[in-house]
């Protein structure tokens, strides 16, 4: 894989927004993220607790990332996710910005993200190393 | 074509032109995503980038730039979440730029400033920006210059650019402000020893942060006491208008500020100084207390700045250092490309250890044809 980027990306840096949604306080699994995708080389930028679908929108749109990850185990998903998305459509941000979900997601409930232009979905005992190497290849060129 | 790219292909070229024209247009008309992006082609000095500053140029020079930097957790971030509340009260947009070490042996970084907005919230007249330190050394400065540029032209009236300040890297970040705000956390009196050194000279306030803990009022007077003693020192700041210092400290807002706190270090107002001396002030950032006399003193430099011809000095001479930087890098690529040229840096290097030759020659060999270009090319004109 690397042959091919690092040509392409000799000085681009993949940047990640870390997000947590709505009521939920667990974030150990968004910490851990956090920190392998920083010592693969990306920059994350971590969003902190109980963030609303509107600051998250502002996070990713501002911070310009390549990739949003949002991170929920409160069940709200089908809620919070579609919120995002219409915020960053507002923005002109959706087209270029891969999300990625991460918690649980009840299999039903995929489908619908899927389509809701949620790029993947990574529920408990996805690897760290299959999640980075989604990114490095999906990542938007720009 | 400034890019220097020269690999590129003529199509690409257009392309990049095209979207470059979109962005600095989105900039100007004050789109969010176009400001965003223009911000990640400084970054990542993506082909064209230059071009893109250089269109932007002309549409910046009217917002206020603030520095903050201090030790980590002195508060810089939840600081600069008041700081900005209270700008955005008063009807001012404001733009943040927050820049967090990256590491340097991946290149990657948890860039963490964020979670300390919450006062602005949901609200997009704040532009916050995490940077991480990325590259060479240099290269941040040059980066976070432009940055400020694309802010400035997007129209926003305060830029405040926040770093942790441990070296000679960030003093040069800190320097792209017209005011600098050092933060020093209470009990540090070591620290203030050590501050002594470097960040006497370009702090223009400091900000006794958390000054509800204990050891605050130390911390106080003993930067009183390092501001008295640096009051005469040679920096040269503002040393063009004589008749300034009464004039600045006479007015309105300098003397309700000093009525506020009993921090006012200025206790030999008599003497006619053109100086600034640097203001101490205590904040409690947690709860906001003492941000609106941060805010004060903020204004009452500004004041200064304009009053004494020190803003304009300040900028001229900012300008100079980025031409000159520019020079730097722009020359270093001509010189590594005709080094390529002459058989490449590491063959020079065996001859060198080989004893063949030495670094001088070396470096004379490779400056010499650029000279004799450059000078051909000015006589024959």
């Amino acid at each position: 894989m690397s042959t091919e980027q690092t040509g392409e990306r000799e000085r681009r840096q993949i940047r990640c927004l870390v997000a947590k949604v709505g009521l939920d306080g667990h974030d150990r699994g968004a910490h851990v993220i956090a920190r392998a995708f920083r010592d693969a080389g990306f920059e994350v930028i971590y969003s902190g607790l109980h963030r609303s679908p509107d600051e998250v929108v502002q996070a990713a749109v501002q911070e310009d990332v390549d990739v949003l990850g949002i991170s929920i185990l409160s069940g709200a998903h089908n809620t919070l996710v579609p919120k995002i998305m219409d915020g960053l459509r507002e923005y002109g941000a959706f087209e270029d910005t891969l999300v990625l979900v991460g918690g649980i997601i009840p299999d039903d409930d995929k489908d619908t993200l899927r389509e809701e232009g949620v790029a993947e979905i990574f529920g408990p005992g996805a690897s760290m190393d299959e999640m980075i190497e989604y990114v490095r290849e999906y990542a938007p060129e720009r | 074509m400034t890019g220097g790219d020269g690999g590129d292909t003529t199509s690409t070229v257009a392309s990049d032109q095209s979207e470059i024209d979109r962005l600095v247009e989105g900039v100007l008309a004050g789109e969010h995503r176009a400001l965003a992006r223009t911000i990640t082609k400084i970054e990542n000095r993506a082909p064209g980038y230059r071009d893109l500053v250089a269109a932007l140029h002309p549409h910046a020079g009217s917002a206020e730039v603030l520095g903050i930097t201090g030790s980590p957790g002195a508060g810089k971030s939840t600081l600069v979440d008041k700081l900005a509340k209270t700008y955005r009260d008063q009807g001012l947009t404001v733009g943040v730029i927050a820049i967090d070490p990256a590491s340097p042996f991946t290149g990657g970084a948890v860039l963490g400033d964020r979670i300390r907005m919450a006062s602005n919230v949901g609200d997009m007249d704040v532009f916050f920006r995490s940077m991480s330190a990325r590259g060479t050394l240099g290269g941040l400065s040059t980066a976070t210059t432009d940055a400020v540029t694309a802010l400035d032209a997007f129209g926003k009236d305060r830029i405040i650019v926040e770093t942790v300040g441990a070296g000679q890297n960030e003093i040069d970040i800190v320097r792209t402000a017209d005011t600098v705000a050092v933060l020093v956390p209470p009990g540090s009196g070591d620290d203030v020893q050590m501050l002594k050194a470097g960040i006497l000279e370009i702090a223009d306030l400091f900000v006794v942060n958390k000054a509800d803990l204990e050891g605050a009022d130390r911390t106080v007077q003993e930067l009183q006491e390092m501001v008295q003693l640096g009051g005469g020192s040679p920096t040269g700041r503002g040393a063009r208008s004589g008749h300034h210092g009464a004039g600045h400290h006479g007015t309105g807002t300098a003397g309700s500020e000093s009525d506020g706190r009993e921090t006012q270090d200025h206790t030999s107002d008599g003497e006619d100084d053109p100086e600034w001396n640097p203001r101490i002030v205590e904040t409690v950032a947690n709860t906001g207390e003492g941000v609106d006399d941060l805010v004060a003193a903020l204004a009452d430099h500004r004041e200064y700045l304009v009053d004494s011809g020190e803003l304009d000095r300040q900028a001229r001479e900012r300008y100079a250092a980025e031409v000159r930087t520019l020079l730097r890098e722009d020359v270093h690529e001509l010189l590594a490309e005709e080094i390529e040229n002459q058989g490449g840096l590491e063959a020079a290097v065996d001859r060198i250890v080989a004893r063949e030759t030495d670094p001088y020659t070396v470096a004379d060999e490779v400056v010499a044809p650029v000279a004799d270009c450059v000078r051909g090319r000015r006589d024959g004109e």
